[in-house]
């Protein structure tokens, strides 16, 4: 008995033992100042902003760093009930396509504009991989301005990446596809010969920031991933990934994952557009729409351009070098200073560091290892800086802050590494919940990073909040990188699935925000500018209800004389000029969204009542005290009645007849 | 030769007279008044300008909240004063100019008594304008305020319901005050000389 309590007291002691050994968890792994530099007491501002990318949600979401509060959810791809975003007739033509309108999309990455390689703080770029878009949204409005299709695409993934003075804006396809003018209906196994894939130059002009195909390169099929701008001595130039250059077609999982080196296209831009503007290239008949919102209508028009300028980079010289990188590259990330490039191959068991004068030397000696269907392929170790040795498993993205650190995502061992461009030695390592996809560094794929922070967006969630089913929210992580080590301070849940996300200094952005829409500038043709200019005019069945919204009433709010069958327009004009102030509107059976009208906007909602009766409509957004009050009938009478068409307010709604 | 020494002003009076009359004419276009108003769900706060000409600032928005109490709306046109100030003003700033170069105490005197006269009666307009807006509330209003008065101070805080108002002298008000304090230590000055 003796001997059992002892042996029993030493396995209580070994099991003790064994369980000291296992890792630290990730609770353990926060240090205690860690609430303090998250801290944004109330009424105190965020330091950065951060615009997130929403993934399958189809929208652009909006960050306050270091607090991690979501500030707001931007409607750019998908239609959103809140705001009426493609319910209301206004912004309809905004997810017009050349397949008919498209109610969502597959939003990625996100570009910020640049002027000399840093951050202007005017437009966002967002990207849709579905049905190949790129979209323009205005950073004084927080609204989506402008979408264009991408022609001879099949998801835009390496997207909307851009030059360093905005000169282009780019679309690069993930699927290769036949273009839009030959015969698609061919067998899929053709991919080697028939497939091609498609980089598309989307000019921005530098007043409006209007958008438009300048020229598209028809390239070898490959999966275009990811890409970036040079900058400094590598301006000009464009870098792109490219997976499954084995050319499959089918179980991509293996058969694309074969070769041991893909390729990061390296791409003169500037030498092309000067090509383009000396007349090469060829039309191409396609069908693309191109979608803008027009500031004072408030109303968006989609028009569908037939047309698109292609040149065969096979038939280009010296503009167009493929650099061999291992395996199945995700980021191709170009440091600050414009020298290193650095591919992430997701399935590599190291980085390698391009030099751009390397580079530049390997092309003048023509250090060439073959060629990838005619064009240049450099030998590695020409181009090659050096690797980073064991960084950690499945590195995705690097981004960069201002000392010479580079910062890569590791999927598959669940980490953020920090390393050095110089030394290409590892400098910190901290793990992340769980699985990160790209990582943000506040700047970091600008000129001048402003570091800081770094944002792990993961990919895996699990026990990281209080469970809410078989859903969870994607999760991103905070740390603070301003010491040699990166230290944890937070995780924030996300809408959608984050991809690719920026950080942009506050004051850049908040001081230019515009706090009403100017009502005397709103050149809507359904505008009511007041009271007095409310009315309602038929088209036979169509009635245009030109109302106001004013705290607390709705101009006019007794209708009678509407019929069943009749296709009712409220125009809805806010006449407010308040700041924080919108009215909602919505009507009882509507089978559309309610829509919210800011102050000096107005908006269109279609309804069409089905049975007659009386139809109440109100004010959805709680504007004021009497928000309650702010309400109004509509009475519909059976098709083909003599009800009257009379309408009012207060003394000048319809009385009924002694 | 003393009796016409004694009439005219001394150099300082005709420089302030010189000034005065300038500071009125700077009175015809900036801004007199100023009311600030601010409220719990207006941390930026709403502010009123009256200028000789004009109301200034946010008064469709000032209008707009005041019709839950019932106030009348604040339009420009509804005043004579915006009419005529400017001209009175200007007519003000001229007779100072002229002080300065006729160098005649009595019309020194006479013009700092019109200009105090203007001053004090101008105060006591404003006053009525706003005992009028704050006391001729539509007794039909979703909200009726206690007493069934809403009147902004002349000058000074005061809280009404959810809004604190704050009035006070804009540029052009301190112009006014300056000159009228300057004026009246002139004359006393200039009549105390007089006399020795």
């Amino acid at each position: 008995m003796k001997l059992n309590k002892v042996s029993i007291g030493l396995i209580a002691v070994a099991a003790l033992w064994i369980s000291s050994c296992k890792p630290k968890n990730a609770a353990q792994a926060v240090s205690g100042d860690a609430a303090q530099k998250v801290y944004v007491a109330p009424g105190q501002l965020d330091e950065f902003y951060s615009f997130v990318s929403g993934g399958f949600s189809g929208q652009v979401s909006v960050y306050g760093i270091p607090s991690g509060r979501l500030l707001k959810v931007l409607p750019v791809f998908s239609v959103d009930p809140e705001t009426g975003y493609g319910f209301s007739e206004e912004s309809k033509p905004m997810l017009n396509t050349s397949h008919g309108f498209v109610p969502w999309g597959d939003e990625h990455h996100l570009s910020f504009s640049q002027t000399n390689g840093d951050y202007d703080g005017r437009w966002l770029f967002a990207n849709e991989n579905n049905t190949p878009r790129v979209a323009r949204l205005d950073l004084k409005t927080f609204t989506t301005k402008e979408i264009i299709e991408i022609p001879n695409s099949a998801g835009n993934h390496s997207s909307p990446f851009i030059t360093d003075n905005s000169e282009y804006v780019i679309a690069g396809t993930r699927f290769s596809v036949p273009f839009d003018d030959e015969n698609g209906d061919i067998p899929i196994s053709s991919y080697a010969e028939k497939f091609s894939g498609a980089l598309s130059f989307i000019s921005i002009n530098p007043e409006s920031g209007k958008m438009a195909i300048d020229f598209q390169l028809k390239t070898p099929p490959v999966n275009y991933d990811l890409s970036h701008t040079g900058k400094g001595p590598s301006s000009g130039w464009f870098f792109f990934s490219c997976y499954n250059t084995e050319k499959a077609y089918t179980l991509l999982e293996v058969n694309a994952s074969q070769r041991d080196k893909d390729f990061i296209l390296a791409v003169n831009w500037k030498k092309i557009a000067e090509m383009v503007k000396a007349g090469k290239g060829r039309k191409v008949k396609t069908k693309y729409a191109h979608n803008v919102m027009d500031e004072n209508t408030h109303t968006a028009t989609s028009t569908i351009k037939d047309e698109v300028l292609v040149l065969d980079i096979a038939d280009l010289k010296d503009v167009c070098y493929y650099i061999p990188c291992p395996k199945s590259p995700h980021g191709s990330d170009v440091d600050p200073s414009g020298e290193y490039i650095v591919g992430s191959g997701k399935l590599a068991s190291l980085i390698p560091v391009f030099s751009f004068s390397k580079m530049q030397k390997a092309i003048e000696e023509k250090k060439f290892e073959g060629d990838f269907d005619g064009i240049p392929v450099l030998n590695y170790e020409a181009v090659l800086h050096g690797e980073v040795k064991k960084p950690g498993l499945g590195p995705l993205h690097t981004e960069f802050d201002a000392n010479g650190n580079a910062y890569t995502s590791m999927f598959v061992s669940s980490e953020v590494v920090k390393w050095n461009l110089k030394t290409l030695q590892v400098i910190d390592r901290q793990p992340t919940f769980y699985s990160t996809g790209h990582l943000t560094v506040a700047g970091g794929d600008a000129k001048t990073p402003y570091g800081k922070y770094l944002v792990a967006w993961n990919k895996i969630t699990k026990d990281r909040y209080l469970p809410t089913g078989p859903e969870l929210t994607q999760s991103a992580q905070l740390f603070d990188i301003t010491g040699e080590k990166m230290q944890l301070l937070l995780d924030f849940p996300t809408i959608g699935e984050p991809h690719y996300a920026l950080m942009i200094d506050a004051k850049k952005i908040k001081d230019q925000q515009a706090r009403i829409y100017d009502i005397n500038k709103n050149n809507h043709p359904y505008v009511a500018k007041g009271e007095k200019e409310a009315k309602i005019t038929r088209e036979g069945n169509k009635v245009h209800i030109n109302m106001t919204l004013i705290r607390s009433h709705l101009t006019p709010d007794n209708i009678e004389g509407i019929k069943v069958g009749d296709e009712v327009y409220f125009h809805l004009t806010n006449l407010e000029q308040d700041w924080d102030l919108p009215h909602g509107f919505t009507i009882k059976g509507s089978q559309n969204a309610e829509v919210l009208v800011l102050p000096g906007e107005t908006k269109t909602i279609k309804w069409q009542p089905k049975t007659a009766g009386i139809v109440p409509f109100y004010c959805t957004d709680f504007c004021s005290a009497l928000h309650q009050e702010m309400s109004g009938y509509v009475r519909v009478s059976p098709a083909g009645s003599s009800t009257p068409l009379q309408y009012g307010t207060g003394d000048s709604a319809p009385k009924a007849a002694k | 030769m003393g009796n016409l020494k004694n009439n005219s002003l001394k150099g300082i009076t005709r420089i302030f007279a010189l000034l005065g009359g300038i500071g009125l004419f700077i009175m015809i276009i900036a801004p007199i008044w100023r009311i600030e108003l601010t409220a719990p769900q207006y941390p930026e706060g709403l502010e009123m300008t009256i200028y000789s000409y004009k109301v200034g600032g946010q008064v469709q928005i000032i209008n707009g909240l005041n019709h839950y109490i019932g106030m009348r709306e604040i339009h420009e046109d509804d005043f004579i004063e915006f009419k005529v100030l400017p001209y009175i003003l200007g007519a003000l700033g001229l007779l100072g100019v002229a002080a300065a170069i006729i160098n005649k105490k009595w019309f020194f005197y006479t013009w700092t008594v019109l200009f105090l006269l203007f001053g004090i009666l101008s105060m006591v307009d404003f006053y009525l304008w706003l005992y009028d807006y704050g006391h001729n509330l539509d007794p039909n209003a979703a909200i009726q305020v206690p007493g069934m008065t809403y009147q902004p101070p002349l000058i000074g805080f005061k809280q009404l319901l959810n809004f604190g108002a704050y009035s006070i002298p804009a540029i052009g008000g301190w112009i006014m005050i300056a000159t009228g304090v300057i004026l009246s230590g002139l004359s006393i000055y200039e009549f105390k000389f007089n006399k020795k």
